[in-house]
């Protein structure tokens, strides 16, 4: 956390962001005026149960949703206000999503879902490939390339989608409970995979109800009730 | 997303689903083979009674000798020998819409040459009758106005005559004989087929008119000048019902009619027959058209029913593009491409069957087809559109989805 100074510009700001939902006669507080502020680099986990607000909370940061109120600028860009176009080329080339279910499209390739956000980044097809190698080679599974994902494991199916949302070299890497599919020593791969790629310098932001997946961040922000209740900042456990 | 892209993503779409894409498909396969192999039967037809029609000779008027009544019984066509070669010329100089008048002999007789022998009709014509019935050489030369002016002995022979006697040899400079008298071939026509009845009209024989009479016996017994009939040629652009007006009248007051006395002569307009054949093949049109809607209509549903259920179970798929930064154009753009994708595939495997199915017809059934590529452009045109229009819905299905909702989606 070696900040320089004067403060630079942190990567994601969020000021007094509310996200309200009409169910029924009632309205529910998914995301009640919450305020924080992630720098490059940091890795940090989100944590709460559900209903806490974690996952509205990705959605917006992710570009997916727009807030009622409040501001988010990412890396000083002011993204509440966009156009859906605007925030489709946002997602494309600033943030990498990696979701629990691995959401990978089963009846192409590894390469070829790897390939995919290029094809909405009007990538040429010939570097579209060389890249997709370099993602692919970069979480371990260069030799899979040509693998649909139903000849491959659940972990290398993760580190798949990981290579996809790394493939455009996102500002920020978003996870949605990475490791909830997988078991404890696929997980503890996965986990020490993203610890790599922060060691390289892609914040992560990792959306958990685990503690013991918590752990291995720098940071944790404990969510309940829609409302940020502690940012606690630690020493991460090292997994691998 | 580039339309390549759009195009790999909905043919392998389509191939996850072999049989299903098929089945869909195939509303659009049957519309399209229907219109192409409809309109090759319809056009064939059309084109072979066109040009049944345009044998007969165009802006043609027939006039024949009529019956005579006699105590009130009518004896059949050609009793009276009222018509005569004066007629003809009057009509020519006294209508102005005519332009060519050819008056003719007919006779059925047995025609022979060297041990064979053949029954045949004779003509005895003039020059003019060759032009007025378009009928042309294909083989040595037609009767000029000199034999007709001399009586010459020359015959000019119908192909399906040259066949019979000569075998299809070349028949030119040889001799033929009708009752003793001996005629020298001097042309062969070209060939004309099946008139609308069915009749083969290359089954004939011209001399001229001079020779006919003054050679086959009993021919001119009462009136040198008679003739069976005549054609009347009328200008284009003729108003054909006024000219035969004018003809009628000017010929009962050459025959000396009274008013309300029958004609003693008829006359067959030619265009009537035509008209006929346009309308019934303009109903054919239509018929083939609302065929050719309704299977692309039900094709086009078909497709719509697939695609929606196609984006249904993709549901998740559309999310994580949506996530990694698909606008909902390129969603659009995408299932658009898929359902065109699915039609114009259709469509091209339903020209195949089309034209597959048009030349069996010919083969089998012996109709004549005629393979046209305005009914190809048409109806792969319209099976597009098809595409596109019952694509949208689904498409825009699709491309409103909410990701979340849509990742979340089981």
């Amino acid at each position: 956390m070696a900040s320089d100074s004067p403060a630079p510009e942190p990567l994601i700001a969020v000021e007094h962001l509310t996200r309200r939902y009409r169910m029924g006669p009632q309205t529910v507080h998914a995301l009640d005026d919450v305020t924080v502020t992630i720098r490059r680099g940091e890795f940090v986990a989100v944590m709460g149960p559900s209903g806490s607000g974690k996952s509205t909370l990705m959605n917006l940061l992710g570009c997916l949703d727009r807030p009622d109120s409040g501001q988010y600028r990412l890396d000083g860009q002011e993204v509440a206000g966009l156009s859906s176009d605007a925030l489709a080329a946002v997602r494309n080339r600033s943030i990498g999503f990696v979701f629990q279910s691995f959401n990978l499209l089963p009846r192409q390739t590894a390469l070829d879902n790897v390939m995919l956000p290029m094809v909405y980044a009007g990538v040429s097809r010939a570097q579209r490939v060389e890249r997709a190698l370099a993602a692919l080679d970069s979480v371990g599974l260069w030799e899979r390339a040509r693998h649909r994902p139903t000849q491959l494991s659940g972990g290398q199916q993760q580190r798949v989608a990981i290579a996809r949302a790394l493939v455009n070299d996102p500002l920020l890497l978003l996870a949605d409970e990475p490791t909830g599919a997988l078991d404890t020593a696929t997980s503890l791969e996965i986990i020490g995979l993203f610890q790599r790629l922060n060691r390289r310098g892609i914040t992560i932001v990792l959306v958990t109800h685990e503690p013991e997946v918590a752990r291995f961040a720098a940071r944790v922000l404990q969510f309940r009730d829609g409302r940020l209740i502690d940012d606690l900042r630690q020493e991460p456990e090292v997994a691998a | 997303m580039t339309a390549w892209d759009a195009l790999r993503a909905a043919l392998e779409s389509l191939r996850a689903n072999p049989l299903r894409s098929a089945l869909t498909m195939l509303g659009i396969v049957i519309g399209v083979a229907a219109v192409i192999a409809m309109v090759a039967v319809g056009a064939g037809a059309r084109d072979q009674v066109l040009r049944q029609i345009a044998s007969l000779g165009t802006n043609l008027i027939l006039v024949g000798q009529g019956s005579i009544v006699r105590g009130g019984v009518k004896l059949g066509a050609g009793t009276a020998s009222s018509l005569t070669e004066d007629d003809a010329l009057a009509v020519l100089s006294e209508t102005p819409s005519v332009v060519v008048t050819a008056p003719s002999v007919r006779w059925g007789l047995q025609i022979v040459a060297g041990n064979q022998n053949w029954g045949t009709i004779l003509f005895g014509i003039t020059p003019d009758y060759m032009d007025a019935r378009e009928w042309t050489v294909a083989l040595g030369r037609g009767l000029s106005d000199e034999d007709v002016a001399q009586a010459t002995k020359v015959v000019v022979l119908g192909q399906t005559v040259v066949r019979n006697l000569f075998g299809g040899g070349d028949p030119i400079g040889e001799q033929v004989r009708v009752f003793s008298t001996p005629l020298t071939v001097v042309g062969v026509l070209a060939e004309k087929g099946q008139n609308t009845q069915g009749q083969d009209q290359d089954d004939v024989i011209f001399v001229p008119l001079s020779t006919a009479k003054r050679n086959i016996p009993g021919m001119a017994k009462s009136n040198p000048r008679f003739i069976h009939s005549m054609a009347v040629k009328m200008r284009d652009g003729a108003d054909m019902a006024d000219a035969q007006a004018q003809i009628r009248d000017l010929l009962r007051q050459r025959h000396r009619l009274i008013p309300g006395q029958d004609d003693d002569f008829w006359m067959r307009d030619l265009s009537e027959v035509s008209a006929t054949r346009d309308e019934s093949s303009r109903a054919l049109s239509f018929l083939l058209a609302a065929v050719a809607a309704v299977s692309l209509l039900v094709g086009g549903i078909g497709i719509m029913n697939i695609m929606l259920v196609s984006v249904t179970e993709r549901t998740r798929e559309i999310g994580l593009r949506l996530a990694i930064g698909a606008r909902r154009r390129d969603i659009l753009v995408q299932f658009l491409i898929e359902s065109i994708t699915l039609s114009l595939i259709g469509a091209a495997v339903g020209v195949a069957l089309g034209i597959g199915t048009a030349v069996a017809v010919a083969a089998l059934a012996g109709w004549p087809t005629l393979i046209r590529i305005d009914s190809i452009v048409l109806a792969v045109a319209v099976s597009g559109l098809v595409g596109v229009f019952f694509g949208l819905y689904p498409a825009r299905r699709a491309a409103g989805l909410n990701p979340i909702e849509a990742l979340r989606h089981e």
